[in-house]
């Protein structure tokens, strides 16, 4: 065990010990405990960034869990996994921070379990970034959904909390067992769960028939988690949770893991055209889909929500197109596709930081004036002018505005889906077009929900009579966590190479191995000044068409398009779960009727069925009369009444003489024993079959008066044909094997007995010293099966449970 | 108006002797011959089913004052005791064993540890049996 495994263990060594906080020091808000988890290993792991222009060095430490399965808890920190921790620890602290004061009321909320739940997922996101085995990567990425799930429905007592929590249970944890069982080819194609070990082997998954299932299931996964079309769904739905809980899952951490699980292939899977037109095509689909759905929505958090989808695809798209890097050569550290996987890490770091801001402060309005519907907000900005400042370098930031990191990126994606519009690999030349095309006018729907989020709430007429509180400015507590984010947001924006050769460039290089010279660097150079290029012209269109949209806002808000808010993928997802509730039900009521006669009809059906067909395809039918020994007239005669009477049962109107029928026939096969010379036999049949009229004429005197009236079986056609077939498989069986085994004959058992009963035993029935001796255990038993089953009769007609009483 | 069916219960006090002299004689004909404790058992509780027959339940409880369950608790614990003792000297469980003893009146006579293993399910059976079948007739309700 070493620092670095603790670095993902220390937050669920945390959780064991927050009740224990939360009990014994009540007049202190618990948060106070939390806050220097995070903010400690975040300075830890700070230090492993190079600094200087020095290479990144990858630090690997490794801690056997299940060896003999090749399951090892491999901690390895490279660029890719050292920005997500550091965006994990880092935002967590923040989060930690502002939910003590979102969550003030320590008297009545359950802190304890907040805390509890947000240390786990903490630990298990840092546990899914910092793993380098596939099977711990899972167990992570499965508690992430879990404690996600946990902190959705913290407030339980709201049904739609629980409702979101199920969602998004129901489709990440769908997409974690896609996962798995993707992960689990890749096993099988290269013999290693270890993700650096199957990036070697490479060639051997391209080579592989499992390539393309292997793929398609993790990007289920990833696609699930990371909310990517039409998997979406669940985030806007997971809004319901504490908005410290949006902020931090569902804009900067637990939504990326599907990116970071994406990046992290890349190696192994990109450069492969499926890999490349899959995750394109559904990252740019969900952009569009997530910024023109957002426009529609009323409530901040569902914009927020709508615009994390959009701004997840994008970034999906980006990895995408950049996996087209494998193709070319890099020359002096960039080529044409680097830039696009150089903007998706640059917008991924942007995204955490503007997205974790807005979020917290769509909180703060949420909390300072009971209500988060922009029909109802508005005129805000005199009231709350540090957090209407707040908003406002986010929303800018979101919208692609200079001078803030998010026109930074957006000018860098623009310039990636240029690029790859011209690409000459994978047929892109065909409709590589379209790729700044959709790019473009998803921009313009996102400018416009900015607008829309900013101006709806800050400026117009300030309605206090909507509103549950009186609307004031937050504590200066809540503020400090989006101001800090604000101020990076501003700070990226004026130094974006702040970040460049500490943390992109090595991003890049574990995005992308292998393309560069030992010692190389990536070329990562950000400014806001590019010359009157495309991409400037395109934000300029983007600036000028989203701002026409939005002040015709009246005319289009009017129509049914903007009145529905739910996305239409729901009714699916909604239906789909009633539909397979009334399935299964319609399936379990034609099957599991309750009546004891389908259930017997089913296990014949099944018997003749299946012995029959095995008989058929096994070629096994054989009936062979030659070595059957010579039939006495007397074993006719036994065998005609023996079917007579048989025959004779299902036609009997009485119970009574039903019974002695029966009687007849046990009778006649005690006869059946004595021509067959089998005295012992016999013996016991004729006492037995005695016994036996005696109860059942006890047991038919004793049933119930109603009961009493004369029985007749009714006739069914069905049970006729059933009840054929299974005469006839048994009989063929029967047949069969007595051919087989004249053909095959094995020396039975009974010669040892016949020859050894006297001399071993000491007997000379033999049948009797098989019963005592030879097999004594099965008689045994068999009296204690006796001595059980008369003590059942007894309780069962001595002990009578009273009504209502347990049994 | 009773009546009392006289000659079915002469016949019986004869017939159930006869019938259970022969399951005595069947069980310990068992080794050799046909017979053995199951239908010994069997033919000793057809005896008895007779007798409870032919006279009704209460006089013959007070003849035959047994517990069958007891009976059948006794007869596991015979059976299962033959085959422990042999554990006690290194043989596997139920391990029988047998040989050739003088004794008075029989002379020279077989005695083997198979007959009170099989006295065990001859007094399951009879316990069965008869339990089986009283308590279903008792049962009133």
């Amino acid at each position: 065990m070493s620092t670095l495994h603790f670095v993902a263990l220390a937050p669920f060594i945390m959780a064991i010990f927050v009740p224990f906080l939360y009990h014994k020091f009540r007049h202190i808000h618990t948060g106070w405990f939390i806050l220097p988890i995070p903010l400690l290993l975040f300075i830890y792991l700070i230090q492993y960034l190079p600094l200087g222009g020095a290479a990144m060095e990858t630090v690997e430490r490794s801690v056997p869990w299940v060896p003999s399965l090749n399951i090892h808890f491999t901690v390895f920190l490279d660029g890719l996994s050292l920005l997500f921790a550091l965006l994990i620890t880092g935002i967590g602290t923040l989060v930690v921070l502002y939910s003590i004061y979102y969550i003030a009321n320590k008297k009545e909320e359950p802190l304890n379990n907040f805390y509890v739940y947000l240390m786990m997922f903490m630990g298990a996101m840092l546990g899914v970034v910092l793993s380098d085995n596939l099977i711990v990567i899972y167990v992570f990425w499965e508690l992430t959904s879990l404690a996600s799930s946990l902190l959705i429905a913290y407030w339980f007592h709201k049904e739609k909390s629980r409702y979101g929590a199920q969602k998004s249970m129901l489709i990440t944890v769908t997409g974690g067992f896609a996962m798995l069982a993707g992960f689990t080819l890749l096993y099988m194609m290269t013999g290693t769960f270890s993700i650096r070990e199957i990036i070697s082997y490479g060639d051997v998954i391209v080579s592989s028939p499992l390539f393309l299932p292997a793929m398609i299931l993790i990007l289920l996964g990833a696609f699930t988690k990371s909310a990517q079309f039409p998997f979406h769904i669940w985030l806007p739905d997971a809004m319901e949770a504490p908005t410290p809980v949006s902020a931090y899952l569902h804009s900067a951490t637990m939504v990326k893991a599907g990116i970071y699980l994406v990046a992290r292939f890349t190696p192994v899977f990109g450069g492969q055209p499926e890999w490349f037109w899959i995750i394109t095509s559904f990252g740019l689909f969900t952009l569009l889909w997530g910024s023109v759905s957002a426009v529609r929505q009323k409530d901040l958090k569902g914009i927020l929500a709508f615009s994390t989808i959009s701004q997840l695809g994008l970034i999906m798209s980006l990895l995408g197109l950049g996996s087209a890097a494998f193709h070319y050569e890099v020359v002096d550290g960039q080529s044409l596709y680097t830039v696009a996987v150089l903007a998706a890490v640059l917008h991924l770091i942007n995204h955490a930081t503007f997205k974790g801001s807005l979020f917290m402060v769509v909180g703060i309005i949420d909390h300072e004036t009971g209500t988060r519907d922009i029909r109802k907000l508005g005129g805000l900005m005199t009231i709350m002018p540090i957090t209407f400042t707040i908003s406002l370098i986010g929303v800018a930031s979101m919208a692609g505005l200079p001078p803030f990191n998010g026109f930074l990126s957006k000018e860098m994606f623009f310039t990636g889906t240029l690029n790859s519009a011209t690409l000459d690999v994978f047929n892109v030349q065909t409709i590589g077009f379209i790729f700044p095309i959709v790019a473009w006018i998803a921009s313009i729907f996102t400018f416009v929900y900015c607008m829309i989020m900013l101006f709806r709430t800050f400026t117009g007429n300030h309605q206090p009579e909507k509103l549950e509180k009186e609307a004031h400015e937050a504590p200066m507590g809540m503020l400090i966590s989006p101001i800090v984010l604000a101020s990076l947001v501003i700070v990226f924006g004026f130094f974006p190479n702040l970040l460049a050769y500490t943390i992109i460039a090595p991003t890049m290089q574990s995005i992308l191995p292998g393309l560069l010279e030992p010692g190389e660097q990536f070329y990562v150079n950000v400014y806001h000044w590019h010359g009157l290029n495309t991409e400037l012209f395109m934000t300029m269109g983007v600036v000028f068409f989203g701002a026409m949209i939005f002040l015709n806002a009246r005319k289009w808000q009017e129509t049914a398009f903007y009145l529905k808010e739910r996305d239409p993928l729901n009714w699916f997802y909604d239906n789909g779960l009633v539909g397979l509730i009334k399935g299964s039900t319609a399936v379990n009521n034609v099957q599991m009727t309750g009546k004891l006669r389908d259930y017997f009809s089913f296990m014949f059906i099944f018997l003749v069925v299946v012995t029959g067909y095995m008989l058929w395809q096994r070629d096994a039918i054989a009936i062979d009369f030659a070595n059957t020994a010579e039939i006495s007239p007397y074993m006719y005669l036994i065998s005609l009444s023996l079917i007579l009477s048989t025959l004779v049962v299902p036609f009997l109107s009485k119970r009574i003489s039903a019974i002695i029928v029966v009687g007849v026939i046990g009778f006649l096969v005690a006869l059946l024993f004595v021509v067959f010379r089998a005295p012992d036999l016999a013996l016991t049949q004729l006492l037995v079959e005695t016994v036996m009229v005696v109860l059942f004429l006890l047991v038919f005197y004793h049933l119930p008066e109603l009961r009493k009236e004369s029985f007749k079986p009714a006739f069914k056609i069905s049970n006729l044909i059933i009840s054929i077939g299974v005469g006839l498989v048994v009989t063929l069986t029967a047949l069969s094997a007595h051919a087989f085994s004249a053909a095959n004959p094995i020396s039975p058992i009974s010669d040892y007995f016949v020859e050894n009963a006297y001399a071993l035993a000491g007997g000379n029935n033999i049948v009797n010293v098989i019963l005592v001796d030879f097999r004594g255990l099965d008689t045994l038993l068999e009296v204690l099966v006796l001595g059980i089953v008369g003590l059942a009769v007894v309780v069962l007609i001595k002990f009578k449970s009273q009504k209502g009483e347990d049994v | 108006m009773r009546n009392t069916p006289v000659q079915l219960h002469v016949i019986t006090r004869i017939v159930a002797f006869i019938i259970l002299a022969f399951s005595v004689f069947l069980f310990f004909a068992g080794h050799n011959n046909p017979g053995g404790g199951f239908i010994g058992g069997l033919m000793s509780a057809s005896a008895l089913v007779l007798l409870y027959l032919s006279f009704d339940l209460k006089t013959i409880k007070r003849v035959i004052p047994f517990n069958y369950a007891k009976v059948i608790a006794s007869g596991l614990l015979l059976a299962i005791l033959t085959g422990i003792v042999g554990m006690f000297f290194g043989f596997p469980f139920l391990t029988q064993f047998f040989d050739y003893f003088p004794l008075p009146i029989l002379g020279e006579t077989e005695l083997t540890t198979a007959l009170p293993f099989d006295l065990g399910i001859y007094l399951v059976v009879v316990g069965f049996t008869l339990l089986v079948i009283l308590t279903v007739a008792e049962d009133d309700n």
